[in-house]
């Protein structure tokens, strides 16, 4: 049976978790789908990951290749295809521990960037596992600023090859997954030299194992990078380059090509070697930040009412955690957040397949506009999920440092977020180079893309609000945020022409402004954000019961990131600070709200109990048995530990008294 | 220092490339020498010992800490002296290895939750121990798992019916010779956690455990042979323990961000990225804005919360000798304060370590950076000790009895002195803050009382809140709860005001001009910085303006400008030795790309040219496809 501190909470709910699971997976059939790929997944002893935790970082690694090669096996089985309708959830269901993840990044290189005679060859020999491919792009000394790459690609008329070097030890590969052990070939971003000159970055297709026993082809050195926080699965490698020849066929030329006589042509646009890489940032804003704050929050928020502490009125029991009005600070903005991230992300993507239609037609116009939207959006989304899951580490008091609590794998994980796929500082000065462009150009008149007309608004200069309800009120709370990112961005545009007017060259006041720069990007992003989420809540008016919790989520989104940055909000007085007060007291009497339907609203999340491996988080609560059973499966605890016969033993019997 | 790190006996394989048990098993190894090495060179004074354990175990937790930090001082504290005629030789000479057992599973801060109990049984006169629940087993004690057999067990007291609160226990737990657990005791150790492993964290349950009655630790409280229980004397004096550990998580604090500001700062002193200047070489990357704006703060806030340890450990030994001399007076200030500067230390701490692991990009993710295992070490301090929240509410309810006091007309005396002001503004009926729009944001001493400012307000603010749900016919603990989250914002800033005040008093006794001249550039950094994070709280009720606002972002990024090519003889100071920082990024000589290479290299993954996985795996299925 369930406990009944947890089965008390689902009574309550305020609506129903069946159609919340179905709307946040987009449809009946979807949940269905889902449910059965996750089942068919979990059944299998072979991806069973209750011993994740005791592994060592060999184990782990030999794991994820083991459950990587049954992968396909399976999917064969169950006619289950990478580009089907099931992979997202195989993903899901995986939970990422799984080797040959950037295999498919390869194989998603060289479809995009190859042209069809490459796709033709590398594709099909990917697809069917005769290769294992890597993208080798980050190194030692060099990462997200492609331009600074060192590793040389020089083309040599003569034997129509290309040579390949890591001039010095900086320029050595570093980090790229399945370079370590398993990759047989990678794609590598190289300088192109040809005849002497620098044509920038480009993709190249090396060999680096041998196809017979696994060996380092001839000029390879490559090995795995050594243990880190977290992803001890995954073998990220590094590869340093002598002279390695490569035939001309082997860079990627669908938009670049250099001819047999050295003559270099481009078509289209340079910026489409990024692509692939702004096509991972968005589906990594999926997977890999927004589902493991929602599992931190199921994990955090069942915890918290089956773990009680301390007396809230003398004479009754020791209360739930989750009743002290801290506990739920801690806890339920992270709740909303996770929402208005699943919300924002779905937005994002629907914005992409747009573009990807377009770029496929050879239309580029979107992917200035593609560029600033992902990577502000992962650098806002991912930052705000880190901090969520590490508030809900924080809050499961000491059980949360347990690695059997599940927390503290997930933060480790979600912490490398922030910086692959683009390093979040550099990602949000991205998005305000965009933003002050736009900025510059509403205010000249000029036409700016659809999702920033609103630089171009004029709106009152204070906040409308009378009593703290009126901040319930979605018009209220989005103007101000609007208000404040217009403030933000206009000041820093402004600051930033005086300094250049003032002599200052271009590059010293683009520095001197980088740290205004920043916050006006994260104010734009929230913003739409929070725009987002009132939209969504408009349409779900058949839905009343999820509309009304809804509503209370996108609310307590919005004033909690009023109240936690209430300066930027009174700063210029549109808010004051009689409303601010307001806004705190409609923020706190939200929480009480909430409170009631918090396990509801992560049970419609929809984990099981396998993928969230934890012992605080089950769906049946049974937290305390749990924890001291798998405890007593600790190898720590099977075997006699080597250190008692060895040091204790003499120490205890008395080797010390001869001192 | 060089006593450690010349002796082979010490050295041994990078940490990061072993498994949980050899981190187990070379931390007990490093242990046993260490008391065997101690004696061999007469180290006794405790604070030598402390340097001397730091450098073996490289600030790093280890199987005998509870042994050495908890067991023996209990001993010392709580034993009578034929208790410690019995057990404190044998622990000295370690044919016991005790340690202390108090946390449960399902209860933690809130102690009287406890549910493990001691009922005595005149019969036989002992003490019959029993874990009842689940959730009453012992868990996460340090060393329990597999190296103690001796335990200090805190358990509820029965004697003649009536239970009589908390009281600790001296329970063997393993026989002596065949380590093997004790009948009726179930012992081991608690899995894997998020760092600390080398430490054998361990559960404990006890069914119908029997323990002579001299084996209750009676200094204090006593039961009689018949079963008559005598009280203690007073319980405040079990107070003097926890204000004094908490006291060194504040220099913990201190410590632990400082190691990681210095591999931050070196590193970005090493890494180049982009162009600042067009055509230029890529530049250093703590000649960014953003990355000097991400680290200069928290260089500051290390040197700021290195004086604030330095004089909570004074105020500590001061009111402990006023103590011994039966003068109570201070403690409850002292508790409170300590309390939360505990809490908002470490919180910052945390915050501060992950952040510059994040300054490092993504090479601050490899454990050879060093900044992983500094916040897995450190991180849990949040929760042990007193959880953080219940920390600050503790402070909290000092905070709302002075204030009652001043609003009944007495004075208080302190840190909290400031909230006589309170009374006086009343008096002239004028908005708390109204009068303060002259701070000048060049001069500490003026940004100390724009702190003080601000944590009268959020004091007076969350003290009228309290009493508004109070008017509501609430009950007291219900408008507590009710008005806890303004409560934790009450108690941060009065923190954050203790922190500025102390850092600014402390750079009048700064004779040599240099210093004086970079400390105070340090600490407006920390002032203002923190003014800029928290710029609602002194807009709000008009401290500071607008315009002062917008000069005071200004100006710290003009400091950030001013402390940069001091940077990295400021973290120099704090005086790592590399072995002890045990960081590639944060070396000294700054060859980092060539030693992560070699580092890499050892990497258990690479142990052969070619992994098993790809006989065992990867080929059968390139041939089956």
């Amino acid at each position: 049976g369930v406990n009944p501190d947890l089965a008390s909470e689902r009574q309550t709910a305020s609506f129903s978790v069946g159609r919340l699971t179905t709307l946040l997976d987009g449809g009946a059939e979807r949940t269905r789908l889902r449910r059965a790929v996750v089942e068919a997944i979990e059944r299998d002893p072979v991806f069973s990951r209750e011993n994740e935790y005791f592994q060592s970082q060999n184990e782990r690694y030999e794991a994820a290749v083991r459950k990587a090669i049954h992968l396909q096996k399976k999917m064969r089985e169950m006619g289950w295809t990478e580009d089907g309708p099931e992979f997202t959830y195989i993903c899901r269901a995986l939970s990422g521990d799984v080797a040959f993840l950037l295999h498919r990044v390869f194989i998603r290189s060289i479809s995009v960037l190859g042209s069809d005679k490459q796709v033709a060859k590398w594709i099909p020999l990917a697809t069917e596992y005769q290769l294992i491919g890597s993208y080798a792009q980050t190194e030692l000394g060099h990462g997200t600023y492609l331009q600074g790459l060192e590793t040389t690609a020089v083309f040599d008329t003569t034997t129509q090859e290309f040579i390949l070097n890591t001039p010095k030890i900086s320029a050595m590969k570093w980090w790229p997954g399945d370079m370590g052990r398993s990759a047989t070939h990678t794609v590598v971003f190289a300088q192109l030299y040809v005849r002497g000159k620098c044509y920038g970055v480009h993709p190249f297709i090396v060999q680096i194992r041998s196809l017979q026993d696994h060996s380092l082809c001839p000029g390879i050195t490559a090995g795995d990078i050594g243990p880190k926080m977290n992803f001890e699965h995954v073998d990220n490698g590094y590869l340093m380059l002598q002279n390695v020849r490569i035939p001309r066929e082997n860079m990627l030329n669908k938009f670049c090509e250099v001819q047999p006589d050295g003559t270099y042509i481009r078509r289209g646009s340079q910026k489409i070697n990024y692509f692939t890489m702004t096509t991972v940032r968005v589906s990594l804003i999926s997977d890999e930040v927004i589902l493991p704050l929602m599992k931190a929050c199921t994990i955090a928020i069942r915890y918290s009412v089956v773990r009680r502490q301390s007396k809230l009125n003398p004479g009754e029991e020791e209360a739930k955690i989750l009743d002290y009005q801290t506990q739920q600070e801690k806890l339920l903005p992270p709740l909303a957040a996770a929402y208005a991230f699943h919300f924002i992300n779905n937005y994002l993507h629907k914005l992409f397949d747009r573009g990807y239609k377009e770029i496929q037609g050879r239309k580029f116009d979107s992917l200035p506009e593609l560029h600033a939207f992902s990577s502000g959006f992962k650098a806002m989304v991912s930052q705000h999920c880190i901090a969520g899951v590490e508030i809900c580490l924080r809050a499961c008091g000491g059980h949360g440092y347990s690695l059997l609590s599940g927390l503290p794998s997930l933060y480790t994980k979600i912490f490398a977020s922030c910086i692959y796929e683009g390093e979040n500082t550099i990602l949000l000065l991205q998005t305000a180079r965009f933003l002050i462009k736009c900025f510059t150009a509403a205010s000249a008149g000029r036409p700016i893309p659809p999702s920033v007309t609103y630089l171009a608004a004029v709106k009152p200069r204070k906040c409308p609000a009378k009593e703290k309800l009126d901040f319930l009120s979605p018009d209220v709370y989005t103007e101000a945020y609007q208000h404040t990112a217009i403030r933000l961005l206009s000041s820093t545009a402004a600051k930033l022409q005086d300094l250049i007017q003032s002599g200052v060259e271009k590059h010293e006041a683009w520095n001197q402004c980088t740290v205004q720069l920043v916050q006006a990007a994260k104010a734009h992003c929230h913003y739409i954000t929070v725009k987002n989420f009132v939209e969504t809540v408009e349409k779900l008016e058949n839905e009343a019961g999820i509309q009304k919790i809804m509503k209370h989520l996108c609310d307590l989104f919005a004033l909690h990131g009023i109240f936690s940055n209430a300066g930027v909000f009174l700063h210029d007085g549109y808010i004051s600070g009689a409303q601010m007060d307001m806004v705190t007291a409609s923020y706190l009497d939200l929480l009480g709200v909430i409170r009631k339907d918090a396990v509801p609203l992560v049970d419609a999340f929809d984990f099981t109990d396998k993928s969230l491996n934890s012992a605080l988080g089950n769906f049946d609560g049974h937290v305390y048995q749990r924890l001291y059973e798998w405890a007593q499966k600790s190898p720590t605890n099977k075997q006699m530990s080597p250190a008692y016969v060895r040091y204790l033993q003499p120490l205890l019997h008395n080797k010390l008294s001869k001192l | 220092e060089a006593l450690v790190i010349n002796d082979p006996d010490f050295q041994h394989e990078d940490l990061n490339f072993l498994s949980r048990s050899q981190r187990y098993e070379q931390a007990i190894r490093k242990s046993s020498l260490m008391v065997m090495k101690l004696r061999e060179y007469g180290i006794a004074d405790p604070e030598e010992i402390y340097w001397f354990k730091s450098f073996v175990h490289r600030g790093r937790p280890e199987p005998l800490d509870l042994h050495l930090g908890m067991f023996l001082p209990t001993l010392l504290t709580q034993a009578t002296p034929e208790q410690q005629d019995r057990f404190f030789m044998p622990a000295w000479n370690l044919e016991i290895i005790g340690t202390y057992a108090q946390t449960e599973m399902g209860h933690g801060t809130h102690l009287r939750g406890l549910e493990t109990t001691a009922t005595y049984d005149p019969a036989t006169q002992e003490f019959i121990l029993n874990s009842p629940t689940v959730t009453s087993i012992k868990w996460w004690p340090g060393g329990l798992g597999k190296t103690s057999n001796h335990a200090i067990v805190l358990a509820q007291l029965y004697t003649q019916g009536q239970c009589k609160g908390l009281h600790a226990f001296i329970v063997p737990i393993r026989q002596l010779g065949t380590h093997e657990p004790l009948p009726g005791i179930t012992v081991g150790d608690i899995g894997p956690k998020f760092g600390y492993d080398e430490m054998d964290n361990g559960y404990l349950k006890m069914d119908n455990f029997r323990i002579p009655r001299e084996n209750m630790l009676m200094k204090y409280a006593q039961v009689e042979p018949d079963g008559t229980y005598v009280k203690p004397l007073s319980d405040k004096l079990t107070y003097g323990t926890m204000v004094f550990i908490r006291s060194l998580i504040v220099g913990d604090s201190a410590r632990a961000l400082s190691r990681a500001c210095t591999i931050a700062i070196r590193y970005s002193a090493v890494r180049h990225q982009s162009e600042l200047k067009p055509g230029e070489p890529e530049p250093q990357i703590l000649d960014y804005q953003t990355q000097q704006y991400k680290l200069f703060p928290l260089l500051a806030t290390a040197y700021a919360f290195h004086f604030v340890g330095a004089y909570i450990k004074d105020t500590y030994r001061r009111v402990s000798g006023d103590i011994n001399e039966g003068d109570l007076s201070e403690l409850p200030e002292l508790h409170a304060l300590t309390a939360g500067l505990k809490a908002f230390t470490s919180w910052t701490a945390n915050a501060g370590i992950e952040e510059c692991r994040m300054a490092c990009g993504g090479h601050g993710y490899s454990r050879c950076s060093g900044i992983p295992d500094i916040y897995v070490t450190f991180t849990p301090s949040c929760t042990y000790e007193g959880e953080n929240t219940v920390m600050m509410l503790q402070t909290a309810r000092f905070l709302v009895k002075s204030y009652n006091q001043v609003s009944s007309g007495q004075r208080v005396a302190g840190m909290v002195s400031y909230l006589n002001d309170l009374s006086r503004q009343r008096i002239q009926p004028q908005h708390v803050a109204a009068r303060a729009v002259t701070v000048r944001i060049n001069d500490p001493v003026s940004l100390v009382e724009a702190y003080k400012a601000r944590a009268a307000r959020l004091v007076e603010a969350a003290a009228k809140n309290l009493q508004a749900e109070l008017n509501h016919r609430k009950s007291k603990e219900d408008a507590w709860n009710r008005t806890s989250v303004d409560l934790v914002r009450a108690s941060e800033a009065h923190c954050h005001y203790v922190i500025v005040k102390l850092f600014t008093a402390k750079l009048s006794e700064i004779s040599n001009a240099a210093l004086r001249a970079v400390m105070t550039e340090l600490c407006l950094l920390y002032a203002l910085y923190g003014i800029s994070k928290n710029t609602g709280d002194f807009l709000q009720v008009g401290i500071l303006t607008d315009a002062q606002i917008t000069q005071v972002n200004q100006h710290v990024k003009e400091l950030l400008a001013i402390i940069r090519p001091n940077a990295v003889a400021l973290v120099d100071s704090f005086d790592f030795h590399d072995i002890h920082l045990g960081s590639v990024l944060g070396r000294y000589d700054g060859n980092v790309y060539e030693n992560m290479f070699e580092w890499a290299k050892k990497s258990p993954l690479n142990k052969t040219e070619v992994h098993e996985s790809f006989h065992k795996h990867l080929k059968p299925m390139q041939a089956k496809l």
